[in-house]
């Protein structure tokens, strides 16, 4: 049987995850690989956003900050487990995109751009600023997951790093997975026919407004979970994950593997985030190498990197 | 009654009357065509009936419910479909996706659904690809169906267009020219889908520069001329009023031109 595009990518994605372990120098890059594994997920989020509708955000790490922090603070506050405040982060970084992005997305282009800007820049002042209930800039910790115990207490011997790798890689299938589904959907393919043609989706019955406004909460769900994930791997967390240095960083990821695909994101997010841990260079200038990376791909990549090189392999590259 | 009524339809760029006071209408079946020299304003009035742009003066009724300004996605739900002059295509998908996306209304459903891929989904995409396919089929393009539609000719790009706009299955169909930039042989297939899509039942409104085509599947024809209508009737008594001859058909070889171009 031939498989399809979604099978294949999962499949290929469901391999990395698995066979990695066994080129691990150490038992750090099990760390290493969660986090990549973590940014992945929300980097999705953007691909669906992006390279699917068509519209820029820069403010996305202000969902991230949510899903974070409710893990922080639901439980402190509402007395819930863990696993339930980070859904419950979701639901409000979903509501909160809904009620955001009714008016900013009737907006296009720059002024999308900065309007998001805006958001993420608002949540994260929230943050560092509420410091009575926050911790403000030196953050907060965030309670266990406790999920890696109940495992341990059942015999699996796994080392929190070892855990962590599994769950985020877990959590990135499941996503990939959603967002394939997706892409081949009718809903998939509203989103893209906005982005090829508005004014066309529009002719063909599709409400762009309506499209737009769920692209949005969709991809603040991705980023919600993933910084809930990034909250309760680190079992701690500061203002920093909402601000906008973390939004650029998703969209450079997004744009660098390929805006319009799932493999592609999943590749920009590996690279960006082992690049800072191989080059010690890369971690003192992050934010210059971050925007030297952005102007090199859009010069010379604008596909980005992993559609270029599939291109140029089969000798279709310009 | 009619499908579809213009009246005293206006827009201003600017200083620019790029439509004044145009009024005609429309029957299921029928096939109207507006007919004018380039920039007479022929798009700009597809683009007010269509939603695209919102008049300054005049009214668009479809059936007896007045539409005027309402946005195209709406228009779709009462039964216009439309393609364009200057092709808007979705350039990042297949050509089989392309005419699916024709499918939206019908076959889109529950969010949820969709990212989980229930089963209702992907009978939803299913039955949207087996009709597409159909379409595809009916515009002569059933062999480019798993292609990028970037990578197909001007021709071939306009009749995807008629094949998207068939697949919202509409009561009022908008051409802007569909037979620029094809072959005799091409315009000529294009000439008898349109006379088949309207012996359906199906009103077609037409902007076409090919005299010919026409002169010869017209049930009416409009002339407009820097914005306004000068002329109305049926092709014969069109063809011989001598303001249209003035402003329209002494021009013809130009047009001619441009018809291929
Ligand atoms: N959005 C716009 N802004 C400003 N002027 C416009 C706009 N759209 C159309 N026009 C002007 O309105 C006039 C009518 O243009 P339109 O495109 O409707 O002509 P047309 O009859 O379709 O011509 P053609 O046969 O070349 O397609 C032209 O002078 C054009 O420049
Ligand atoms: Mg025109």
């Amino acid at each position: 049987m031939k498989l399809s595009a979604k099978q294949s990518t999962l499949l290929v994605l469901i391999l990395i995850i698995a066979l990695a372990p066994f080129f691990f120098p150490s038992a750090f890059y099990f760390r290493i690989g969660s986090v990549v594994f973590v940014n992945a997920v929300a980097v999705v989020g953007m691909v669906i956003l992006t390279g699917y509708a068509g519209q820029i955000s820069l403010g996305h790490a202000g969902f991230a900050g949510i899903g974070g922090y409710a893990c922080a603070l639901a439980p402190v506050y509402l007395g819930l487990h863990p696993a339930l405040a980070a859904l419950l982060g979701a639901l409000i970084s979903a509501v909160l995109a809904y009620l955001v992005g009714r008016p900013i997305l009737r907006l296009k282009g720059y002024y999308l751009a900065v309007a998001t800007l805006g958001f993420g820049i608002l949540v994260s002042m929230v943050l560092s600023n509420e410091t009575a209930i926050t911790g403000g800039p030196d953050g907060i910790k965030v309670p266990d997951l406790g999920l890696r115990a109940w495992l341990v207490d059942r015999g699996l011997k796994i080392s929190n790093s070892q855990f962590w790798y599994w769950f985020s890689g877990l959590a990135l299938v499941i996503g990939a997975w959603l967002a394939l589904n997706l892409h081949e959907s009718a809903t998939g393919r509203a989103l893209r026919a906005l982005h090829g043609s508005e004014i066309a989706a529009r002719t063909v019955g599709v409400d762009v407004a309506r499209a737009k406004l769920i692209a949005f909460v969709i991809s603040a769900i991705y980023a919600s979970v993933a910084g809930s994930l990034i909250a309760l791997q680190n079992r701690m967390i500061t203002p920093d994950i909402a601000g906008y240095m973390h939004s650029i960083e998703m969209v450079t990821m997004a744009v660098l593997g390929g805006a319009g695909s799932v493999l592609g994101a999943i590749f920009g997010a590996t690279i960006l985030t082992l690049l800072p841990q191989v080059l010690t260079v890369f971690q003192q200038y992050e934010q210059i190498m971050l925007g030297l990376v952005m102007m090199l791909v859009m010069i010379f990549m604008r596909d980005g990197l992993l559609p270029s090189l599939v291109a140029r392999v089969r000798g279709r590259g310009e | 009654m009619n499908l579809l009524t213009v009246e005293g339809i206006g827009i201003r760029f600017g200083g620019l009357h790029a439509v004044r006071d145009v009024g005609f209408s429309l029957k299921a079946g029928e096939i109207v065509s507006v007919i004018g020299p380039n920039g007479a304003g022929k798009t700009t009035l597809f683009n007010i009936i269509s939603g695209v742009y919102i008049p300054h003066s005049g009214r668009i009724l479809l059936e007896s419910d007045d539409v005027t300004g309402f946005d195209p996605y709406l228009l779709a739900r009462r039964g216009m479909s439309r393609t364009f002059q200057n092709l808007q295509i979705f350039q990042a998908m297949t050509v089989l996706e392309n005419v699916m996306t024709g499918f939206h209304l019908r076959e889109s459903g529950p969010v949820l659904s969709d990212l989980l891929a229930l089963p209702s989904s992907r009978r939803r995409s299913r039955e949207a690809e087996s009709d597409a396919r159909v379409l595809l089929a009916r515009v002569g393009l059933e062999r480019a169906a798993e292609r990028e539609a970037s990578a197909l000719s001007y021709g071939a790009l306009k009749r995807l267009e008629i094949a998207r706009a068939l697949a919202l299955n509409p009561k009022l169909l908008l051409l802007d020219e569909p037979a620029a930039g094809c072959n005799a042989v091409e315009t000529e297939e294009i000439d008898h889908l349109i006379v088949d899509v309207a012996k359906e039942g199906t009103a077609i409104l037409l902007v076409e520069h090919d005299m010919k085509m026409v002169m010869r599947i017209s049930n009416h024809i409009v002339v407009l001329d820097h914005g306004e209508k000068i002329a109305e009737g049926d092709p014969a008594t069109v063809s011989r009023d001598p303001r249209v001859i003035e402003a329209y058909l002494g021009t013809q070889g130009q047009d001619a031109n441009h018809a291929h171009g």
